[in-house]
């Protein structure tokens, strides 16, 4: 019977935990039932934290019973990206390099989800420092897209975006620092948000380009992610580009979803060749339906857009080569070849060839020459240059709409090993979704419907201004009841039938439950 | 070609990662396509154009300088690869080609 909650929205369960209809424990029962039935299909989780999360359940209900008012989201249990250091419970960013660490500190998000009585499964699978778009770089295996188990669930977020699909939990959250939480969102048919640069704080999260990262929240509908996003979020005195702002009204924007007199801008850059026919068939479709809930739709021209992905890939690996200098051997972490014969630069070495895989190693060793002296002019300097250009893109495409939007990929789940050994087809997964971390603005992925070329999930992302975050939502929320109204409930409720067990489903009575 | 082969190994040597001839053989070709792909951005970075170095035009942010609780020894070593006396044990440091 525990196996009721599995396709409930995150408010629904929030709501009934709290009217004390469900108990926490019940609920994260029901989830680590369902991530142990199938997880060997998807290898979503690296780590369950069974013990944990049934001891933070059990406070949650203690705290309730005895009349306490908590949060909304109070009770639901959540996946966390295992690139968050959470206290006492393994952290591996999947790197091979920090295999069986377990950090003496938590991270902020984490801090902050405990405190709102959020329940933590257990860490997700990630490709390595959270290096790729398709989980296939992760150390410990690659993880598979629920609509098809051949496909790759995107990246570097795919365990936690998969999660969300195969109905592991009804939450998770992810990072972003060239789409890793949208892209994701967009080949499993979920939702996923990159907050303005600075919202969430960065704070014990494992750093791959600082000035890039941004932590946000995946779920399966609008609302909930509207929900997390408001727990993430908010200045963090520990992360020094933390924005010291109130976080804007997301979960009001998400329960409101009127669009009517917004302009909508469509980015002319982010479409056309490469881009494929049932992407941009879906794509067009949302269009039509942003317009006849009462948007305005214009094309703008963001010219230097053109050139994001080129200087993307001068300025992440150059921060990379930085960050993951720290991985040195000798404090904490994997240690090679410290058998008395090497000296420390050489066991140093050593290490990092048998601790980074291949995606790792060239970042790494692309961001060490953008950074050399002679060519950093030509390299890192001119990509910061082009970064300046994509701000003022974006500054002059504000001053005529209030949101931008495009496909959120090229396009759709590509098969497991497709790509892996063409590391420029790879990077094109994240066309649409670079110029946004080079801004430091927000975005969000939201499904758009199947692909009529492979019946595979499509995502639409709407970008808008920094600390306008809401106006994401807002367009996300309207997309979500625009579909609801026409296909009778969200993308993933077709995934129900394949994911949730016939028995369990009839013993639970699908009709009660508001899947929305 | 952007990047050689001999460029590649002396990077990784800079950026301490011990390539495997294999590895290198791999790695050093796809390098050489990444750079060629993205020498893009200097046809637009003109010199009238200011660099940025990060999205949020912040300036130094402070805090108060108050002692606050921090990691003690036994947990900041306990997942040390080596400790002896309570420290860190490194391997040698001195006596390395330069």
């Amino acid at each position: 019977m525990s196996h009721a909650f599995l396709t409930a929205t995150a408010s629904e369960l929030g709501r009934r935990i709290a009217a004390r209809e469900l108990t926490a424990v019940e609920v994260a029962q029901a989830f680590l039932d369902q991530i142990e039935r199938t997880n060997a299909d998807v290898n979503s989780f690296l780590h369950v934290d069974t013990e944990g999360a049934l001891a933070q359940a059990a406070a949650i209900d203690a705290r309730l019973d005895a009349g306490e008012e908590l949060g909304p989201l109070a009770g639901v249990p959540v996946a966390v990206k295992d690139l968050f250091c959470q206290e006492g419970v393994p952290t591996t960013a999947s790197s091979k390099i920090l295999q069986g660490w377990r950090p003496p500190y938590s991270s902020t998000i984490v801090q902050r989800m405990l405190d709102a009585g959020l329940v933590l499964l257990g860490k997700t699978n990630l490709d390595e420092f959270a290096m790729g778009s398709s989980t296939e770089t992760s150390a410990f295996g690659p993880t598979h897209n629920p609509w098809d188990l051949d496909r790759i669930p995107g990246g570097s977020g795919g365990g936690s975006a998969a999660a969300l699909a195969a109905f592991q939990a009804p939450l998770s959250i992810g990072t972003d620092t060239g789409g890793s939480i949208r892209q994701p969102a967009s080949v499993t048919g979920t939702v996923g948000v990159k907050p303005t640069y600075g919202s969430a704080s960065r704070y014990g999260v494992i750093a791959m380009a600082s000035s890039l990262d941004q932590p946000g929240p995946c779920a399966r509908t609008v609302l909930d992610a509207a929900l997390l996003h408001e727990v993430m979020c908010g200045h963090d005195p520990l992360d020094s580009t933390s924005i010291d702002a109130p976080v804007p009204p997301v979960v009001e924007a998400a329960r409101s979803g009127d669009i009517r007199g917004m302009r909508i801008g469509v980015v002319t850059e982010l479409g056309g060749e490469g881009y494929e026919p049932g992407v941009v068939a879906r794509f067009t479709e949302a269009l039509d339906l942003l317009r006849q809930a009462g948007a305005e739709i214009v094309e703008v021209s963001c010219p230097n857009f053109t050139y994001a992905l080129g200087a993307y890939y001068l300025i992440m690996p150059s921060e990379v080569s930085s960050n993951l200098a720290r991985y040195d051997a000798m404090r904490y972490g994997m240690r090679t070849g410290d058998d008395g014969a090497h000296g420390t630069e050489e066991v140093m070495a050593i290490t990092r060839e048998e601790g980074f895989g291949d995606e790792v190693k060239r970042r790494i060793i692309l961001g060490t020459y953008a950074l050399s002296s002679g060519y950093y002019d030509a390299y890192y300097g001119s990509a910061q240059k082009v970064r300046t250009l994509i701000i003022r893109d974006f500054e002059a495409a504000f001053e005529q709409v209030d949101v931008l939007v495009s496909p959120s990929t090229p396009f759709t789940a590509f098969d497991i090993g497709e790509k892996l050994s063409d590391p420029l087809a790879m990077y094109k997964s994240d066309l649409c979704t670079i110029p946004t971390n080079m801004a430091g603005n927000t975005a969000g992925s939201f499904p758009c419907g199947l692909s009529p070329d492979d019946g595979l999930p499509v995502g639409v992302q709407v970008m808008a201004p920094p600390l306008a975050d809401d106006r994401v939502y807002r367009v996300g929320a309207a997309l979500e009841r625009l579909y609801a109204e026409r296909d009778g409930g969200v993308l993933t409720d077709q995934l129900v039938e394949s994911w949730v067990p016939v028995d369990v489903a009839e013993a639970i009575g699908f009709d009660e439950w508001d899947l929305l | 070609m952007a990047l050689s082969t001999a460029e590649v190994a002396r990077l990784a040597e800079l950026a301490r990662i011990a390539l495997t001839p294999e590895d290198l053989e791999r790695l050093a070709p796809q390098l050489d396509v990444i750079l060629e792909a993205v020498a893009s951005v200097s046809e637009v970075a003109g010199a009238d154009v200011p660099p940025t170095s990060h999205a949020l035009a912040l300036t130094n942010v402070f805090r108060p300088d108050a002692v606050r609780p921090s990691l003690g020894v036994e947990d900041a070593l306990a997942s040390a690869p080596a400790v002896e006396d309570e420290r860190f044990r490194v391997p040698r440091i001195l006596g390395e080609e330069q």
